[in-house]
C-alpha cells in the first residue's frame, strides 16, 4: 500500500479544478444538438456533471452515446448548443487550446483504440512521452498504472497479443496515468464476460472513490451500472465492497437517452421507481 | 434534379479542396513549432527513402536503357548516333527521373500512407491521439510530408544517375558505341537550367505524394471498405497530379530558362 499512499499524496499536492472552483459543474451540456447526414443524432441535450460525480449514460445501440462522449472531449463539435468543460466552451476552442484542456481529461474508447504499432508500455506512457517526462519517472508511473489494472506482466507485449478484456484495461491505464480530473468511459465492459466486467467496474469504482475524479460512463450492462451505484472502494483490502443496508452512492446518477433525446436525468432510486414506459422496459 | 446533383458535387469539391489546403498548411506550420520531433521524421524517411531504393534503381536503369535503345536508331538515321548520351541524360534529368520516381513512390507510399492513416482513423486511433493531447497533423502528417519531400529529391538524383548508366551500358554493350563519347556527350551539354528543373520537380512531387496520401487517409470514412477506397484514390489522384504538375512546371521552367 506504500505506493498508493504516495500516489494519494501526489494527487493531493496538486490543486484540482474542482478545488479551485467549488460548487461549479465540471461538465455542462446546454441545449446540445448534433445532426449527421440529414438525421438528428442528439436533440437538445442538457445536463451537468459536478465535481466527483459519476454519471452513467444508458440507452439503446446507436442512440448517440459515443458521440456524446466525443462531444464532451471536443473531438466532434456540436451543431448547436454549448458544451462547457472546466469552464471552457469546447465547441468554440481552437484545436491547440483543446490539447491543453484534454490534459485533464482521460478517455477510454469503445474499442480501446490502442496504438497497434506501440507496445503496451508505450501506449500507456504515450501522454508522458509527449510531455517529455524523464525516463525513470515514466517507467515508474507506467508500472503503477498497469498495476492498478493488474496487467503489469504485459508491459512489453503488443496490443494484438492481448485479449479484448486486457486491451480494455490497458486503455483504462492509458487514460488515467496522468490522474485526470474527468474520465470518459465508453462502454468499458462491452462484450466482456461477467468476471472481467466486474474487474473493470472495480477499477472504475476505485478511480471514483480513491481519486475522486468525475466521470461520464456509457454502458450497455445495467448490472454494471447498479454495481457502480451500490458499491464502494475499500482501500484497506484494495477491494470493492457492497454499501451497507442497501444504500446507494449519492454521487452516482443516471442519464438515459432515447431517440436522440434525454429522457431521464436523476438518481438510482428515481431510475428504478420511474413510471416512464420506455425506462421501465429498458431496465427490466 | 441534375442541377442539384451538380451543385452538390461542385460544393463537395470546393469543400475537399479547402480541407486539403487546411491539412497541408497546418501540417507544414508544425515544422516551425518547437520541439520538432526528428525521430518521427527519421522513421518515415527510412521507410519511404531506403525502402524505395530497389524499385528506383531498377526502373531508372531500364528506363535509361530503353531510351538509348529506341533513340539511337533514329539518331543514327541522321548520323547523330553520337549524341545518344545527351538525349538520355536530358530526358532522364529533366523528365523521366523525377516523374518515374514520383510515380513509383506514389504507388508505394501514397497508398501506404492512405491505408495506414485510414486504418488508424477507422479504429479511432487518431481520435485517441487527439484525446491524449497530441496533434495528429504534427505526429502523423508533418513527418511524412518532410520525409517524402527530402527522400524523393535524393531518389530522383539516384534515378537520374542510374538511368544514364543504364543508357551507357546499352549504348556500349548492345549498340557498340564508344563509352567515353557517350558519357562525354551526356554531361557536356547540360546547363544549370536543366539540372535546376530536375531538382525542383521531385520537391513538388514529394509534396503531392505525401499530402494526397495523408489527405485521403485522414478523410477515410466507413470501415475497412473506406480504407480500400482511400488507398486507391490516393494513388490515382497523386499520379495524375504528378503528371499534370510536371507539365506546368516544365512550361514554367522553359519560360524562365528558355529551354
Ligand atoms: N462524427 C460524427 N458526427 C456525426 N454523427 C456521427 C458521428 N459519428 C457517428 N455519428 C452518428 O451518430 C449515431 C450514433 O452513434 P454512436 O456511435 O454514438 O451510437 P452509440 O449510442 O454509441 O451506439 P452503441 O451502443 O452501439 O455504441 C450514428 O447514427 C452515427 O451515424
Ligand atoms: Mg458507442
Amino acid at each position: 500500500m506504500a505506493d498508493a499512499a504516495q500516489a494519494e499524496q501526489a494527487a493531493g499536492k496538486r490543486e484540482t479544478w474542482s478545488q479551485t472552483h467549488p460548487g461549479e459543474p465540471v461538465v455542462v451540456f446546454d441545449g446540445v444538438s448534433l445532426r449527421s447526414g440529414g438525421h438528428t443524432v442528439l436533440d437538445n441535450i442538457s445536463f451537468r456533471v459536478m465535481g466527483g460525480e459519476t454519471r452513467i449514460i444508458l440507452g439503446p445501440a446507436g442512440v448517440g452515446k459515443s458521440v456524446l462522449l466525443k462531444l464532451a472531449n471536443g473531438l466532434i463539435r456540436p451543431d448547436s448548443g454549448t458544451i462547457t468543460v472546466f469552464g471552457e466552451n469546447v465547441g468554440r476552442l481552437r484545436e491547440d487550446d483543446l490539447f491543453t484542456l484534454r490534459a485533464h481529461i482521460g478517455m477510454v474508447f469503445q474499442e480501446g483504440a490502442l496504438f497497434d504499432s506501440l507496445t503496451v508500455r508505450d501506449n500507456v506512457a504515450y501522454r508522458l512521452n509527449e510531455d517529455h517526462v524523464a525516463e525513470e519517472e515514466v517507467d515508474r508511473r507506467v508500472r503503477e498504472a498497469l498495476r492498478f489494472v493488474e496487467l503489469e506482466d504485459t508491459i512489453d507485449k503488443f496490443p494484438s497479443q492481448l485479449s479484448g478484456g486486457m486491451r480494455r484495461r490497458v486503455s483504462i491505464a492509458r487514460a488515467i496515468i496522468s490522474d485526470p480530473e474527468l474520465v470518459l468511459y465508453d462502454s468499458p465492459t462491452g462484450g466482456l464476460d461477467p468476471i472481467t466486467s466486474t474487474t473493470i467496474i472495480e477499477i472504475v469504482v476505485k478511480q471514483r472513490d480513491f481519486y475522486n475524479s468525475s466521470s461520464l460512463l456509457v454502458t450497455h450492462r445495467l448490472q454494471d451500472a447498479f454495481t457502480l451505484a451500490t458499491h464502494r472502494f475499500n482501500d484497506g483490502n484494495n477491494k470493492m465492497e457492497k454499501l451497507p443496508d442497501g444504500k446507494v452512492n449519492e454521487n452516482t446518477t443516471f442519464l438515459v437517452l432515447h431517440e436522440g433525446k434525454l429522457v431521464f436525468d436523476g438518481s438510482t432510486l428515481d431510475l428504478v421507481h420511474s413510471e416512464d414506459p420506455f425506462i421501465r422496459e429498458f431496465i427490466e | 434534379m441534375a442541377e442539384n446533383t451538380l451543385d452538390r458535387a461542385a460544393k463537395n469539391i470546393i469543400l475537399s479542396l479547402q480541407d486539403y489546403a487546411l491539412l497541408s498548411g497546418r501540417a507544414l506550420s508544425n515544422l516551425f513549432r518547437r520541439p520538432l520531433t526528428l525521430a518521427d521524421i527519421f522513421t518515415q524517411a527510412d521507410s519511404i527513402g531506403v525502402g524505395s531504393i530497389p524499385i528506383v534503381l531498377l526502373t531508372g536503369f531500364f528506363t535509361g536503357g530503353v531510351l538509348a535503345l529506341q533513340t539511337s536508331a533514329s539518331l543514327s538515321q541522321f548520323g547523330a548516333g553520337a549524341i545518344t548520351g545527351q538525349l538520355v541524360s536530358f530526358s532522364m534529368i529533366k523528365e523521366l527521373g523525377p516523374v518515374l520516381t514520383g510515380l513509383m513512390v506514389s504507388g508505394r507510399n501514397a497508398s501506404g500512407m492512405a491505408s495506414e492513416l485510414g486504418s488508424m482513423i477507422v479504429t479511432e486511433q487518431v481520435d485517441a491521439m487527439r484525446a491524449l493531447g497530441s496533434d495528429p497533423l504534427k505526429k502523423l502528417v508533418m513527418p511524412r510530408l518532410v520525409a517524402t519531400v527530402v527522400m524523393l529529391f535524393f531518389l530522383a538524383i539516384l534515378s537520374d544517375m542510374v538511368g544514364i548508366m543504364g543508357g551507357g551500358a546499352i549504348a556500349v554493350f548492345m549498340l557498340g558505341q564508344d563509352g567515353s563519347q557517350y558519357f562525354h556527350s551526356s554531361y557536356q551539354s547540360l546547363v544549370f537550367g536543366d539540372i535546376f528543373q530536375g531538382l525542383v520537380k521531385p520537391v513538388f512531387f514529394g509534396f503531392i505524394i505525401a499530402s494526397i496520401g495523408c489527405f485521403y487517409g485522414m478523410s477515410t470514412k466507413g470501415g475497412t471498405q473506406g480504407v480500400g477506397r482511400a488507398t486507391t484514390q490516393a494513388v490515382v489522384v497523386s499520379s495524375v497530379l504528378i503528371i499534370a504538375s510536371d507539365f506546368v512546371i516544365s512550361r514554367l521552367m522553359i519560360g524562365i530558362f528558355g529551354r
